[in-house]
């Protein structure tokens, strides 16, 4: 399906030779409910941003220069057109929707948004809206460059790659050799981070089809010696369910006092954050008897109560933690409500307004939104 | 108006081991059940019986282990004799009764005698069982309670006619047989010891005459003395609508405390803690314990001497032993926290309610003496022995 011309978005050739990013958002977030029944994923706020890991990625790809970016998407909800038009205004930038009437996997939706990703022979990024990381889109588009070849893969290395597809690349170049999934013995850690560097021409391997791009595609560019991998430093985590979005949030608060940010609270003049590693919406009210941290997240307009303990947990916009409770490893969902002397705990997440009555035990539940828990969960499950 | 004399058994160490691991340091008839040890409540319901002289605890505890009670029951109940007798063997519950059969009788010569059971929780309606059994000849009441009938084969089962005689009595039968059982509480004539004597006598020929009859000193009030009685038509039985409840297991030590401190709002409210914002009734408060004003406290909780309850701190349906301290923001539900404990600052202690029918699974939370729990733990449906350090979380499981 082309997309329709939207009249102000018409590229002027300027002297930016990256102007294109396609980010691949996909479907529902079916693993990262029930936090995606109450907003589509990517406005789903990750530490704090409005939109989730795309408006990291939007001020990332900015930065590197993009205006016009495509979001690949199963569904246009209304509600997340209307943020993104926001963004629109704020960085000056194009944001195209390309739905999809049927999922074309991770390749398809090149196809889909060749209008404007093959417009002229400036390569283009594309991302998965799932990965979080420091993005450092400018030292990859300048490898790129370097290389002159048809494409550009991230890659970030894991303790246990077993799991993953792994990059093996030939022997002292950055020329990716083989992709091998899943290995049994041990061929190397490196693994495909999500994030990638075109040029327009790899849109002639692409049909408008459901097509997997690392299965089909990466395999035909890497044996004409055309696909080249870029080591990753720093963090990253695929934050597409809610175990991987707390140690995603982890990860980058780590980053965030690893580069001295201002955003993070400052342990030295508020005596209630413990361990570092806490960032607070300015309008959010923490009692001081509270004890936040390590590893905290805490949205707008959210209170938390008098001697409440939490650690290495998110909590979203307007949520309200009472007296005396304990969080941990866990997402209060915006508008929720924990009780007095409740314990939350083992990847809890509570949907948009879910109250948890007082003096409960919470462990390792999903709990559906508007929903009131009034006696305890003690093993993991849903609550429909 | 005619004498009477109360009998409270409490058995002895090598009973009570249900009740581990709370009775591994505290005797079981001392244990503090809303705030008074578990001996004081029939105790002090007896004390109140019109023409009621004496009450003799009987049992094979150490003397020293009962000495420092009955020296303060003496103080609390100054109109009547308290004293205990100690088995130097298990003679049965029968057979203790009558080997002090000379101290019970001796003058002032009760025409009737009170006994209960040291296990048992309820409201004791002494007086009631007493009207009753002055309205009929029999040689003993029997209080009977009526309880679901799952359980009802669990105790001794009554039957009886609606003139409250016993007809029928058969003690934890195989299969149903009534919902009416035996509450562990009775009110014998003085002529009970003639009946105990027949039936020692019984037991001797049945011993002399069957090889495989263990000829012993033991015997059993309700199987041995009881069922006979029942049968020559010389048993009655009290109904009792109030509530009752056996305290054999450390849980429902917790059921037990809670039912006592409902009754204290009638019989004593002046021993119960002053209900406010933060302080739930009915719950008792050792007045030697520190309570930070912003804990909150109760409903249904017993706070022993000594203990400290510092800021934020949650308790409900809750024991605290003697000596333990609470730290800010801990919650302790549900659960009986032995002597001396000390609980970190956000540590949870959690259980459930004790079931009616408790098979294997453990409900309530039980830290025995001098447990120290770290900061920020849980520790749910558990049960820990003495002198454990917990670092980590526990659920469901019996900490060596």
């Amino acid at each position: 399906m082309p997309l329709p011309p939207t009249p102000s978005t018409r590229p002027q050739l300027g002297l930016s030779p990256f102007k294109y990013a396609l980010i691949l958002v996909g479907g529902f977030g079916t693993r990262l409910r029930p936090l995606t029944l109450s907003w589509p994923k990517p406005l789903v706020e990750f530490c704090n941003k409005l939109t989730m890991y795309s408006l990291h990625q939007i001020e990332a790809l900015v930065k590197a220069g993009v205006k016009d970016i495509v979001l690949a998407v199963n569904y246009r909800p209304e509600v997340m057109v209307s943020v993104l038009k926001k963004s629109e205004e704020e960085f000056g930038i194009n944001i195209h929707f390309s739905v999809e009437t049927e999922p074309l996997g991770t390749a398809g939706p090149l196809a889909l948004a060749r209008d404007i990703l093959g417009k002229d022979d400036t390569p283009f990024f594309v991302l998965n809206s799932d990965v979080t990381c420091t993005y450092p889109f400018e030292a990859f588009r300048d490898f790129h460059i370097a290389h002159g070849a048809e494409g550009s893969i991230m890659v970030t290395k894991v303790a246990e790659p077993s799991a993953y597809g792994v990059v093996v690349t030939k022997p002292g170049s950055t020329v990716i050799d083989r992709f091998v999934e899943k290995p049994v013995e041990f061929v190397g850690n490196r693994i495909n981070a999500g994030i990638y560097m075109f040029n327009p021409s790899i849109l002639n391997r692409i049909e408008l089809r459901p097509t997997s791009i690392e299965k089909e595609i990466f395999p035909e560019i890497a044996a004409d010696g055309q696909l080249h991998s870029y080591d990753l430093a720093g963090f990253w985590m695929d934050v597409g369910q809610p175990k991987d979005f707390i140690l995603g949030t982890c990860l980058y608060l780590s980053h965030l006092t690893a580069t001295h940010s201002p955003l993070l609270t400052d342990p030295a003049k508020n005596k209630w954050v413990y361990g570092g590693n806490v960032l607070v919406d300015p309008t959010a009210e923490i009692d001081p008897t509270a004890v936040l941290g390590p590893n905290v997240v805490i949205g707008p307009g959210v209170k938390i109560g008098a001697g409440v303990r939490l650690q290495r947990c998110v909590i979203m916009s307007n949520a309200v933690v009472r007296d005396h409770a304990w969080i941990a490893n866990s997402i209060v969902g915006w508008n929720s409500n924990v009780g007095r002397w409740t314990r939350v705990e083992n990847i809890t997440v509570l949907g948009d307004d879910v109250t948890i009555k007082d003096e409960l035990y919470v462990n390792g539940a999903s709990v559906l939104p508007h929903k009131s828990i009034s006696s305890s969960i003690t093993e993991p499950r849903i609550v429909m | 108006m005619a004498t009477t004399k109360g009998v409270i058994l409490v058995g002895g160490p090598s009973k009570g081991t249900r009740m581990r691991p709370l009775t591994l340091d505290c005797a079981k008839p001392l244990l503090p059940i809303a705030g008074k040890p578990m001996v004081w409540h029939p105790l002090a319901s007896l004390a109140k019986m019109p023409g009621l002289t004496e009450v003799l605890i009987i049992g094979f505890y150490e003397d020293s282990v009962m000495a420092g009670f009955v020296k303060d029951a003496k103080r609390e109940f100054p109109n009547i004799a308290i004293s205990y007798l100690r088995e130097y063997r298990p003679l049965g519950t029968a057979g203790g009764l009558y080997h002090f059969r000379d101290s019970i009788l001796r003058p002032p010569c009760p025409q009737n005698i009170f006994i209960c059971n040291i296990d048992i929780c309820c409201s004791f309606p002494f007086q009631e069982m007493m009207d009753l059994h002055s309205k009929h000849r029999g040689v003993g009441t029997i209080m009977g309670v009526n309880v679901k009938r799952e359980t009802a084969t669990q105790y001794g089962c009554i039957v009886s006619d609606p003139s409250s005689l016993v007809v029928h009595y058969v003690e934890k039968p195989e299969s149903w047989i009534s919902n009416m059982v035996n509450g562990g509480v009775y009110l014998f004539d003085k002529s009970l010891f003639d009946e105990i004597k027949v039936a020692m006598d019984d037991k001797a020929a049945r011993a002399a005459e069957d090889p495989l009859v263990q000829s012993d000193e033991m015997l059993r009030l309700e199987q041995d003395v009881i069922v006979p009685l029942a049968a020559a038509r010389k048993m009655h039985v009290y109904e009792t609508k109030d509530f009752w409840r056996q305290i054999k297991s450390a849980a429902s030590a917790v059921s037990a405390s809670s039912l006592y401190l409902s009754r204290f709002q009638k019989t004593h409210p002046e021993l119960l803690a002053k209900p406010s914002a933060t302080v739930l009734a009915p719950s008792y408060i050792d007045p030697s314990a520190t309570i930070d004003p912003t804990a909150k406290i109760g409903p249904n909780v017993a706070i022993g001497p000594g203990v400290r309850v510092a800021a934020g701190v949650r308790v409900k349906d809750a024991i605290i032993f003697e000596g333990t301290s609470l730290e800010q923001h801990s919650c302790v539900l549900n659960s009986i926290v032995g002597q001396n404990c000390q609980i970190g600052p956000w540590a949870r202690l959690d259980g459930v309610p004790e079931p009616e029918d408790n098979k294997g699974k453990i409900s309530v939370t039980v830290l025995a003496t001098e447990v120290t729990l770290a900061p920020e733990t849980l520790v749910r449906s558990c049960i820990v022995l003495p002198n454990k350090t917990l670092s980590k979380s526990y659920a469901s499981r019996v900490v060596l």
